[in-house]
């Protein structure tokens, strides 16, 4: 049995852990708002943006031709897999259910006979993976320096992918990220970026109906890197509104653990502090009745 | 006929204006054009230029590079990678511009359009003043 001065002890240090936790809890809860209005602010570019070149691939798929980054290399031996995490830990199973993911899909493709190449961005993803397929990362992208996520952030990560596929590096490129639900659901999510896949809206017929300026293979050329960079950016603030509220609620919880901790070591220490006190008693009275 | 068209601006960051206009400027990459309602539905894309939109508060103007416009009858909408309103611009942000605009001289083509922009980019410079 711990004496009573541990006993305190141990309550004051759970005390202050459930105050760092609560200040956690609601310092994510801000950042949470304010990761969601960032990703809410970016839609309307993103739908837009999708749904022109919705019409326009689909018009250069229907030609059968267009540039490598929508056709693709004609192969899909060597594949990219770009992985997208926190920089900081301390948010529940967010990063570890990116990771399960892009696990599943590498060891797939491995058993497929196909080269597998890992890029990732965020710290945490990098050193879960780093054991099992240190030997197949081939770049790192360190986040831990932006403290508000801009879209020069996403054209950077886009400008070393595409310099990459350039240089013949590989055939396919996806991205992991976590899309956001809610507080309580992220939800882990492929997508392919290289080859470009943009899906068409539903009864828009683009292609026949605008003029284009330049050419239209002039524009696909120009826009396919920038559908790079906004589908990555697009995943970086679902996966910063992910991140703030799978942290939201971790802490959450860790908060509510610390309360039940407390109470049940308050009852332990009041506990034994009675039972010293009987002892005392007892002490004193057969002292008296010996007398 | 309409006399006026809806009138976005997006950037991938935010959403910088969405109103009725009655004509825009749009600096396209093969050149300026202005966008009137019941225009022929054109896609374009955008050098670095300036935007410039009669609205019902009188003309606004946005400095806006890299992207594309979307013309149709009754609206038009440009999506522009970086935008800023005019009296917003500072010398910082058209620094960060230029610092894309890098000639890059690999292929002949590629050194066409870089230049190309470089130079709009020059020639915009001039025109803000910073």
């Amino acid at each position: 049995m711990p004496n009573l001065k541990d006993l305190k002890n141990r309550i004051a240090s759970v005390k202050s852990t459930r105050k760092i936790t609560k200040a956690m809890q609601m310092v994510a809860a801000a950042k949470l708002r304010r990761a969601q209005d960032a990703a809410e602010a970016a839609r309307p570019y993103t739908e837009r943006f999708n749904a022109v070149m919705g019409g326009l691939t689909a018009s250069a798929a229907a030609s059968g031709q267009g540039p490598t980054l929508l056709t693709g290399t004609g192969s899909n031996q060597t594949q990219l897999l770009v992985v997208m995490t926190s920089e900081r830990g301390l948010c529940g199973g967010f990063n570890s259910t990116i990771v399960r993911l892009v696990r599943a899909r590498a060891q797939k493709l491995l058993a497929e006979g196909k080269t597998v190449k890992i890029l990732t961005v965020g710290k945490k993803g990098r050193e879960q993976l780093r054991r099992d397929y240190g030997s197949l990362m081939i770049e790192h992208v360190d986040m831990s320096e932006v403290k508000r996520l801009g879209y020069a952030n996403a054209r950077d990560i886009a400008q070393i992918i595409l310099t990459r596929f350039d240089a013949g590096e590989f055939d396919v490129a996806t991205i992991f990220y976590n899309t956001f639900q809610s507080v309580i659901s992220q939800i882990p999510t492929a997508v392919q970026v290289i080859p470009a896949a943009f899906e068409l809206e539903d009864g828009v017929e683009v292609s026949d109906f605008y003029e284009y300026e330049p050419s239209e293979e002039g524009i696909l050329r120009e826009l396919l890197p920038r559908g790079v960079a906004t589908q990555i950016f697009a995943g970086l603030l679902e996966n910063g509104a992910s991140e703030q509220g799978a942290r939201m609620s971790a802490m959450d919880n860790a908060t509510r653990n610390a309360g039940e901790m407390i109470e049940k070591l308050t009852i332990q220490y009041n506990r034994s502090r009675q039972a010293v006190i009987t002892n005392e008693l007892i002490e004193i009275i057969s002292g008296a009745e010996a007398l | 006929m309409a006399d006026t068209m809806q009138f976005d601006l997006v950037s991938p960051e935010r959403k910088l204006a969405s109103f009725a206009a009655s004509e825009v400027l749009i600096p396209g990459s093969e050149g300026d054009m202005t966008a009137m309602p019941d225009h022929m539905p054109v896609i374009t894309t955008l050098r670095p230029g300036i935007v410039r939109a009669k609205g019902p508060d009188g003309d606004q103007e946005f400095v806006v590079s890299g992207g594309f416009a979307e013309v149709t009858a009754t609206s038009l909408s440009v999506l522009a990678e970086q935008a800023m309103p005019r009296g917003d611009v500072t010398a910082e942000f058209m620094d960060a511009l230029a610092a894309e605009f890098t000639v890059d001289q690999t292929t002949p083509e590629m050194l066409d359009t870089t230049a190309k922009s470089a130079a709009d980019l020059a020639a915009l410079r001039v025109e803000l003043g910073v």
